[in-house]
């Protein structure tokens, strides 16, 4: 009786080992990545940080020899300033695209649509930023006269064109789940398409459209280089479009090369990547909640 | 014959209508895309050549060339690209052929998919207190790539994924009918089934890696450093090293002085090295869905 | 007294909370072949799978009762895979590994250890021989299995199943996806396996039964209403009604 060598077996052991610790790595990771953030914040977040001042404060003067200041409410504001204007742009056209995509195309269209906008999800996010900074700002300055391009409006644009295509392709997903018999039975009564996407499939595939717009506020609150580049370096509440803000993201990735290890100013901006961390954390579990609504059907 | 009523022709206008709406939607950001792009290619052309690709920065970056920014982005799309695949791929085997339907499984799928939304910054803070710290690496090419590799590890597991789960359950059926063990039938069945999904993914990978910049810009990428032009050996694992998307950065915000040429042909180039991986994903994607084998 | 090839005691199977066998008791004897007749949703296909612990990889699913293989409690075999390879299955539709003709029968062979070429050569001929395929395909052996004719590809797996020298062959519906000159051949190619293996034909095709099987078993909703000769059972000496009227198209 030939039976496999024992040298196999055992080799298939170890890999079937090794699959399952990859199995669980991203668990790891993601925990590794709050751990170590966490370490070197950890210090100055429970000796000596005001969170009094820390959420509440506007005045961010982080450097300043006589009185150091680390309120981040402005910060905040910035990054909510971008992250709205965004969504306000990207979510319709998004869902829009997604529907047209969808419901409207030709089969070839549909093709190259699809590969325009996974194209335009590749575009590294500094090269994002370097057009906000080459090409919105000067055509900002034109069109609305104002001294600087570099601002609310520039980064929400720049966001806007970021996010759409992960909007469109989850919403296009939640789309395909509604079934094809809603489709066939609403046709079969005699509605247009524009009713059949307005009363049939928005109100079945709200899960996944919601889903996708908050991926896509994720993914707006995380940039860093294209908001650095584009919204400017002003740290206040906007009251305009037109104002120049500083998000959370652009602070740490401005600042940090200068903070000296171990400092206190390096230890906040620490303390704003667990903010940003817990930030993204509970928008993406919400939208995979919401994603697994639709798959689950 | 049926003559079209009134309402019949109202329905169809209206249908027409929204149509058009949706149309001009999509348009809408798909046309300035193509309009920008045009324009930063005009802007580049008068620098674009070969030249400017083999030769270095010179003059604190405000002349010469991309040699220096672009070896470096090669050794560190490479070095993650060797870390996460592995790990990648055989995470997705897990996912797709051993979990079972249990909260462990939720949870990974769950631990994945907010591993793919880390905001890159706090990946930069991570591979700093990590590897740059922790772990003794000191800003390096080691440590970078290992940040990438982190923070591109879902793209890999989810293209994977979608490759194995495209393999009938009748085949893996089959092949357990018979007496082959679970790795036998993925081994021999399933992964080879699965090339087309995971080299998408492998690509992607490549193309998200070369192209970040904030992950890389606290743990071993650099302002300047001096390379041996035309060496496509330039870097050690424990050095320092330039990149392309950290020198666009530079010498476009950080840099005065810089003539315009030159952030924008780093930029077309950046770009075009990223939209020539992702087309060569399509093209994967499509040839080898033509010769599948069932 | 010989062993049963395989014997069934009191198996119960549920997948979650609906129960799909309840309670089935049955031998199966060696070198007969059995039919195990019954409507769509019997269980039939569960109680094969319990007699190769396929049932193993089946999300949910909680088995209770004793099944065993040659006198040996399922359950306690030191290698499963083994007991797979002793046991042959053919699934209701053809499936062609997506690997050449010759690697799918040798496939299992390998996978169990058997490396020698000329070994593997012999085996494949003698597989593809007693599944009647040899001689369609014995000229293009390094050909895609995926691109044979549905009927083919049963006979493929025919020879698949064939291929790890099993005691007891298991056919579930193997004729649903193949056409009538195909049945034939297949159910001749049992008929000349029967002296070499243990024949378990789950059918929809009552007259298959009556065709090929010594004894017939009949299935309803997860209970064995009656075991008995093929003869009493195609007979109005039932001991049950319902097994009279589902063999005569009453119902089912």
């Amino acid at each position: 009786m030939v039976t496999r060598p024992r040298s196999e077996v055992v080799a298939e052991a170890a890999i079937e080992l090794v699959i399952r610790l990859c199995g669980i790595s991203a668990i790891v990771f993601v925990f590794g990545i709050f751990f170590f953030v966490f370490r070197e914040g950890s210090g100055f977040l429970f000796h000596g940080l005001s969170l009094r001042q820390f959420f509440g404060s506007i005045e961010w003067y982080p450097t300043s020899e006589s009185h150091v200041r680390y309120g981040v409410l402005a910060l905040i504001a910035g990054t909510a300033s971008v992250t709205v204007l965004a969504m306000a742009i990207a979510v319709p056209f998004g869902i829009g695209a997604a529907i047209f995509i969808s419901e409207f195309c030709g089969r070839r269209p549909r093709e190259v649509l699809k590969i325009t906008i996974e194209l335009l999800a590749a575009i590294p996010s500094v090269v994002w930023g370097f057009i906000g900074l080459t090409v919105m700002n000067p055509l900002i300055i034109h069109l609305f006269h104002v001294p600087i391009g570099l601002n609310v409006l520039n980064g929400g644009l720049i966001l806007a064109l970021m996010s759409v295509p992960v909007i469109v392709s989850i919403g296009e997903d939640a789309l395909k789940a509604v079934p094809d018999s809603y489709r066939e039975a609403a046709l079969a009564l005699g509605v247009t398409r524009w009713q059949l996407v307005y009363r049939v499939l928005l109100p079945a595939a709200k899960n996944g459209l919601l889903a996708a717009a908050l991926l896509g506020v994720g993914r707006a609150v995380g940039e860093t280089m294209a908001v650095l580049m584009a919204t400017g370096h002003a740290v206040k509440i906007p009251t305009s479009v037109m104002d120049s803000v500083r998000t959370l993201t652009a602070t740490i990735a401005a600042e940090l090369g200068e903070a000296a290890v171990g400092s206190n100013h390096y230890q906040v901006l620490f303390i704003i990547g667990i903010l940003l961390f817990s930030i993204t954390f509970v928008v993406n579990l919400v939208a995979d909640l919401a994603v697994r609504g639709i798959r689950a059907r | 014959m049926f003559q079209a009523t009134a309402i019949t022709r109202r329905k169809h206008r209206s249908e027409e209508i929204a149509r058009n709406v949706f149309l001009v939607m999509t348009l809408l950001m798909v046309v300035p895309l193509v309009l920008i792009v045009g324009y930063l290619i005009y802007q580049a052309w008068p620098i674009l050549s070969l030249d400017f690709l083999i030769s270095n920065p010179r003059n604190g970056m405000r002349a010469g060339g991309i040699w220096a920014p672009l070896v470096g982005t090669l050794y560190l799309v490479v070095i993650s690209l060797v870390i996460a695949a592995p790990i990648g791929v055989l995470a997705a085997v897990f996912l797709n052929e051993y979990a079972r339907e249990n909260w462990l499984t939720r949870v990974v799928n769950l631990a994945v998919v907010n591993l793919a939304g880390v905001p890159s910054i706090v990946h930069a803070l991570f591979g700093l207190g990590a590897f740059v710290l922790f772990a003794g690496l000191g800003k390096s090419i080691l440590a970078a790539s290992l940040t990438l590799a982190i923070m591109t590890l879902p793209v890999i597991i989810a293209s994977t994924k979608e490759a194995l789960a495209a393999v009938p359950m009748a085949f893996r059926e089959a092949c357990w009918n018979v007496g082959a063990t679970r790795w036998q039938t993925i081994r021999h069945i399933v992964l080879p089934n699965s090339i087309s999904g995971i080299l998408t993914g492998v690509i992607l990978q490549v193309s998200r890696a070369a192209g970040e910049t904030a992950p890389i810009m606290f743990t071993g990428a650099v302002f300047f450093k001096a390379v041996r032009e035309g060496n496509p050996f330039a870097y050690g694992l424990f050095d320092q090293c330039m990149a392309l998307s950290m020198h666009l950065f530079t010498i476009s915000t950080q840099v005065p002085n810089v003539p315009a040429a030159l952030p924008y042909g780093t930029a077309v180039v950046l770009l075009a090295m990223v939209l020539a991986v992702n087309a060569l994903a399509i093209v994967v994607r499509v040839r080898l869905r033509a010769r599948k084998k069932w | 007294m010989r062993q049963p090839a395989v014997r069934l005691s009191g198996v119960r199977v549920r997948y979650g909370r609906r129960e799909v066998l309840k309670g089935v008791s049955l031998e199966v004897r060696g070198h007969e072949i059995l039919a195990i007749i019954g409507p769509a949703q019997s269980g039939k296909t569960t109680l094969l799978k319990t007699i190769n612990r396929t049932i193993d990889d089946v999300p949910g699913a909680v088995v209770t009762g004793i099944v065993e293989v040659d006198g040996e409690n399922v359950r306690d075999v030191k290698d499963v895979f083994a007991l797979r390879r002793k046991i042959g299955v053919v699934a209701p539709l053809p499936v062609g590994l997506p690997l050449s003709i010759f690697d799918n029968v040798a496939f299992a062979p390998r996978m169990a250890g058997i490396r020698k070429r000329a070994k593997l050569d012999e085996r494949v001929e003698r597989c593809l021989r007693q599944a009647a395929l040899w001689d369609e395909v014995k000229d293009r052996l390094d050909s895609l299995g995926t691109r044979l004719s549905g009927g083919q590809q049963q006979r493929l797996t025919i020879a698949r199943a064939l291929s790890h020298d099993p005691e007891i062959l298991c056919l579930d519906e193997f004729s649903i996806a193949v056409d009538p000159v195909t049945t034939m051949r297949i159910e001749d190619v049992l008929k000349q396996l029967r002296h070499h293996v243990t024949i378990i034909l789950v059918t929809n095709l009552v007259q298959q039964a009556r065709r090929l099987a010594d004894r017939t078993a009949f299935l309803l909703n997860g209970e064995l209403v009656e075991v008995n000769t093929t003869e009493v059972i195609f007979s109005d000496q039932t001991a049950d009604r319902r097994t009279y009227d589902y063999v005569n198209g009453i119902f089912g």
